[in-house]
This record gives C-alpha cells, sequence and structure tokens, in this order.
C-alpha cells in the first residue's frame, strides 16, 4: 500500500511518502489511521484531530469507514488551501 | 480546460485564446488570484504552493463539468500554479465564457470557491518568524455550501 503525506501532516510526519504492509484488520481508513498512530510520536501528533485529516484514496476524496486494499493509493492532508 | 504549472500565465493571451473562433460567446468573466504580502498582522516574503499531482488535475476536470452541467457555457479554463511565488504574483486565473453576463459571472464565481475547498492545493507561508501553513477558512468553507444544491 502507498500512503501519501501532504502539506502540514507531511511536515509532522518527517516523510512524503512510504510503501506499507498493514496487518490484514487494516481493512478502512479509519482502522489505517489507528494503525498509523501507532509507529511513533510524530504519527500520533499528525493525526490525533481527525476533523483536520483530510482522505483520497486511488486520488478520490473519501470517508473515514471507505474500506482500503493493498493495491491503493492512501492520502492523507490537511484542509485544502488553493486558489 | 485546465491547467496545473510552475510558470506563469498571460491573461491576455488566454482570454484571446479562449474566445478564438468562438462566436457565439457574449461575456467572459475572469478572477486572477494574487500573493499578498500579508497575512493578518503578519508581512508575507513569499510562499510555495504543494499539490497532489493527478489528483488535483482530477478535481479540477470534475469542479469544471459541474459548472458546464449547470451554466451555459460556450468555453471555461482554469490554470493554477504551484512552487515558490512572491507577493504580486499570479496563482490562479478562472474563466468562464457564456452567451450573456450572468451565466458568465455566476460560473466564474462557482468555479473559485469550489476551487478553494476541494483542489489539492496546500499553502506554506514565509514568515519572520519562519515557515507557516495556511490554515483553511472557515469562510471558504461558507463561500463553497452557498453552491451547494438543495
Amino acid at each position: 500500500m502507498r500512503v501519501l503525506y501532504f502539506a502540514w501532516i507531511r511536515t509532522k510526519i518527517g516523510v512524503p511518502e512510504e510503501v506499507l504492509d498493514p496487518p490484514a484488520d487494516v481493512a478502512t481508513v479509519q482502522a489505517l489511521i489507528d494503525w498509523l498512530k501507532g509507529r511513533g510520536p510524530q504519527f500520533a501528533e499528525a493525526l490525533k484531530n481527525p476533523a483536520v485529516v483530510r482522505i483520497a484514496v486511488n486520488k478520490r476524496y473519501v470517508g473515514l469507514d471507505h474500506p482500503i486494499g493493498r493495491d491503493d493509493e492512501v492520502a492523507l492532508f490537511s484542509p485544502v488551501t488553493g486558489g | 480546460m485546465i491547467r496545473v504549472q510552475r510558470e506563469d500565465f498571460d491573461v491576455g493571451a488566454e482570454l484571446a485564446s479562449l474566445t478564438s473562433g468562438r462566436h457565439g460567446i457574449g461575456g467572459v468573466t475572469l478572477f486572477v488570484g494574487l500573493v499578498r504580502d500579508m497575512a493578518g498582522e503578519e508581512r508575507i516574503g513569499a510562499m510555495t504552493l504543494e499539490h497532489y499531482p493527478g489528483m488535483t488535475e482530477r478535481e479540477l476536470e470534475a469542479i469544471e463539468k459541474e459548472a458546464h452541467e449547470r451554466w451555459p457555457l460556450d468555453a471555461s479554463l482554469i490554470i493554477h500554479r504551484f512552487g515558490r511565488l512572491e507577493p504580486g504574483d499570479r496563482i490562479v486565473l478562472v474563466a468562464a465564457a457564456s452567451p450573456h453576463r450572468e451565466a458568465a459571472f455566476d460560473a466564474c464565481h462557482f468555479l473559485i470557491d469550489w476551487l478553494k475547498t476541494k483542489a489539492p492545493f496546500w499553502k506554506l507561508e514565509e514568515t519572520p518568524t519562519g515557515p507557516r501553513w495556511v490554515d483553511a477558512k472557515a469562510s471558504d468553507d461558507a463561500a463553497a455550501r452557498r453552491w451547494l444544491k438543495e
């Protein structure tokens, strides 16, 4: 699974992207975020407030209950500020 | 048409290209967003725009398609820049062309309001106290909500 981080979340976590192999029971975005938060204090800090985390799976916005699989590209980022 | 690019754009040339050969157009509304030198009370030296390549284009295309479904547009254009920009630099161009001005104004307004809350861009400002990610504004969300369908 490819996981991308952008903006404030990337700054906090310290890397722009990772290729990860989470346990089989990590089957939704929510489960992935919970699993990521256990990987270190920088993940716990970056993802502590779900209200300011936006999620895309395969470049489409999704909610926390969206299913994910090992071939997916998951992006986590702060609310957008373009324009 | 949508474009995501590092380079600047020429508003006059883009307008000419948008309307060329399309003689049903009665009016074009353009919005050009610029980098300000102030954020609240703080002076901004420059900003860097980050985006999500691939998703950005997909979102901008979806926003443009939505505008064409809502208004009778002959043509439209979204250009959004990324990379480091300084105060006064152009960030974004949105244009909507229609037989009549009302649709052109409304569609242009819709395009920029929706883009601001949906397209995956982020601004990192250079301030006297160091770099700072710009927070999303509740006023931008409110502006976008005006265009939600009942």
